[in-house]
């Protein structure tokens, strides 16, 4: 029974545990009943007998411009990084938008000129959408749902159920880049900083990785919200399997380093927009890793870590720079600067 | 990455802690010095005879609830701005937390200067500064009420929950936990104070004060200086901070602190009240005090059922040892203060290691 005071806090948008808790204890139940659900960022849909995979976001990004990104290109990339971490050829978006009475019109223009040059250069067609405003008030200036579809590509087979121990845990790149940019440029952290947003479309260097190594690809997903640490977390309670990472091995760049460690925020837990997290076998580590620094977003592609045997609590463990261990919990959902 | 250097720091404590033979308990009074410890994966390293013990050092976790419960009433009235460090948001007051009342005029601010600006963009609204931390957010606060008067900001307002450092170790030596036997001394508020303020603990209490920066390196380094003086049996000041500790400090930091503040005794979550431990503003700067302001009278400070916050910022229990850690308590749903700051003994202990 919920209680009549609960109310959602900004932490149950966060990805973190609050969020997990919000989909499992009101969402699921509500709309599935008792039915157990696998729920994944893109549901397979059998259409005539062919396989589709289909999926959603909303994007309520703030500063909506940003150094290397727009609210526009975020929505573009998010939804077809989605479709391309399950697997999947992204094909067509919809559009809708969501604007708050006098927002400028220049704006949307510029925000919606992004939109069209981040599909064409995806590839994707952007084919229905839908406009609403609303009360100066009622929204944030402006929010943008996008759905994907796609079909699945061929010789490949993802899942939680794929991973085995041994296995190696990848990322195409650098961590902590979008978060620790839009947190700097939002007005109460207004850090002088050269950081700059990672927001890319993976489709295309993930589309090279599963063309080369097949079914050897056992699990991707992109850590956005909730950073590595909440992806980690989920791989490890769906496959029961435990993690360790080595904190050496994981790409971070200085300044988002700095700018982390300034206000006290985990790097682990910061968003990104342009990575990936790929679960491969180990005998195709090497192969994988060519692959992904043959690519642009993957020229500082590194093996971070592997996957432990079955445990009954299995953990998601590090190992730190000089060699002692920790483990890395699912975060709460919202990154509070600390005092001092 | 100068792991000689960290492999000597290890050898030392090794060697000292062999020779010693006893439990040695250190305590770190500074909550950045807690998370590091965890971040580093230093307890992992570390000989079964060395206890690090987590100290009244986050500044959220020695904030007394009456002090919250305060906050909370004025966040409830329409002509105030509350202008707040992030961590403060989630402490649970006897009620609920600014983060759970979610009011638009609760505002998240990274420094004092940023409330500053909030008053002078609301000059309809009185700008209620949570002013909260040791010496060393105390400098920007008395920076925050000098900018105020310069520009005649009547409507901004410091709700002074600041704190002293050394009357809270010299309070712990004194019976809350005399089984300490050396601390790790904050890197930061040190900077301010120097190295020196800590030659009376020393020379009353014969217990070694090793100022310690943040990295793994530094950690170590102060924890292998502090074995070797508990070995020799000589207890002394150091630090292992570089330069940036003078033994003088930042005079210049001291001079503001003093300019606007005075202290006074005051409570601390679950320490009690510790004599001259708490600083509250100069009455020549009244018109910019919250609490005379909005004449609110000093809140009972209430410790909620089953919560041993006190006992783990003593270094009496680990957050383990707790009855609600973990169970009723979580960072989701924390009961006491030392689960909500990620400086918070409980919420770093939760966090990194369970």
């Amino acid at each position: 029974m919920t209680e009549e005071n609960e109310r959602i806090l900004l932490a149950h948008g966060g990805g973190g545990r609050l969020m997990a808790e919000l989909i499992a204890k009101t969402i699921a139940p509500t709309i599935y009943g008792d039915k157990p659900q696998n729920l994944t960022d893109a549901a397979s849909v059998d259409i005539d007998g062919k396989e589709i995979l289909f999926t959603t976001d909303s994007f309520v990004v703030q500063p909506l411009f940003f150094p290397a990104g727009d609210i526009g290109k975020l929505a573009v990339c998010g939804t077809v990084n989605d479709l391309a971490v399950c697997g999947a050829k992204p094909q067509t978006l919809s559009l809708a938008l969501i604007i708050e009475e006098g927002f400028a019109v220049a704006a949307l223009e510029k925000i919606l000129h992004s939109i069209g040059t981040t599909a064409r250069q995806a590839g994707v067609a952007i084919v229905t959408g839908d406009t609403k405003v609303v009360e100066k008030g009622a929204a944030d200036g402006i929010f943008i749902n996008t759905t994907g579809i796609g079909p699945r590509r061929r010789n490949t087979r993802l899942g939680f159920d794929c991973i085995e121990p041994g296995d190696v845990i990848l990322i195409n790149g650098t961590l902590g880049d979008h978060g620790m940019t839009i947190m700097s440029k939002r007005q109460e952290l207004a850090i002088q900083s050269p950081l700059q947003s990672d927001c890319a479309c993976l489709h295309e260097i993930i589309g090279l990785l599963l063309d080369a190594l097949g079914p050897k690809v056992k699990f991707m997903r992109d850590p956005t919200r909730g950073g590595l640490a909440a992806t980690l977390n989920e791989i490890t309670q769906s496959c029961g399997c435990g993690i360790e990472i080595e904190e050496k091995k994981i790409p971070v760049d200085p300044a988002v380093k700095a700018a982390a460690d300034i206000l006290g925020f985990d790097i682990l837990n910061i968003a990104n927009e342009g990575k990936f997290v790929a679960v491969v076998a180990a005998d195709a580590e090497k192969q994988a890793l060519d692959v992904l620094r043959s690519h642009p977003l993957g020229r500082k592609a590194a093996r971070i870590g592997v996957v432990g045997p079955k445990q009954p609590h299995s953990l998601v463990e590090l190992i730190t720079r000089i060699g002692g261990r920790r483990i890395i919990g699912m975060p709460y959902g919202r990154e509070l600067p600390r005092i001092c | 990455m100068r792991l000689n250097k960290i492999q000597q720091a290890r050898e030392q404590i090794e060697k000292s802690c062999a020779k010693i033979g006893r439990l040695v308990q250190v305590m770190e009074v500074c909550g950045t010095h807690t998370v590091a410890l965890f971040r580093h994966g230093i307890r992992s390293l570390l000989p079964k005879n060395l206890k690090l013990l987590s100290g009244p050092g986050c500044p959220v976790c020695v904030t007394d609830q009456g002090y919250i419960d305060t906050v909370i009433d004025l966040a409830g009235r329409p002509d105030c701005i509350i202008a707040t460090y992030g961590d403060m948001i989630r402490v649970p007051g006897k009620n609920t937390s600014l983060e759970r009342l979610s009011l638009p005029n609760v505002r998240i601010v990274l420094s004092s200067d940023d409330a500053v600006t909030l008053a002078k963009n609301h000059p309809d609204k009185t700008v209620v500064f949570v002013a909260v931390g040791f010496e060393t957010t105390t400098p920007a606060t008395a920076v925050a009420i000098e900018q105020a008067d310069k520009f005649g900001l009547n409507n901004f307002t410091v709700l002074c929950g600041h704190k002293l450092v050394l009357p809270a170790m010299r309070a712990l030596l004194s019976g809350r936990n005399d089984k300490i036997d050396a601390f790790l001394c904050p890197g930061h508020v040190s900077i301010i104070l120097g190295s020196r303020a800590y030659e009376p603990i020393v020379k009353e209490f014969k217990r070694p004060c090793v100022v310690g920066g943040f990295e793994a390196e530094q950690i170590l380094s102060g924890l292998a200086k502090i074995c070797e003086q508990i070995e020799q049996n000589k207890p002394a000041v150091d630090s292992v901070y570089g330069l940036a500790v003078r033994p003088e400090g930042n005079k210049t930091s001291q001079q503001w602190m003093e300019k606007y503040f005075e202290p006074c005794d005051g409570p601390w979550r679950g320490l009690g009240c510790i004599p001259q431990g708490s600083l509250r503003i100069k009455d020549t700067y009244a018109k910019f005090d919250a609490q005379k302001r909005f004449s609110i009278a000093q809140m009972p400070a209430e410790e909620p059922c089953g919560c041993l916050c006190g006992q783990v910022l003593c270094g009496l229990i680990e957050p383990s040892q707790c009855g609600l850690f973990g169970k009723k308590c979580t960072p989701d749903h924390p009961v006491g203060p030392c689960m909500v700051s990620t400086e918070g003994a409980c919420a770093a202990w939760y966090k990194y290691g369970k």
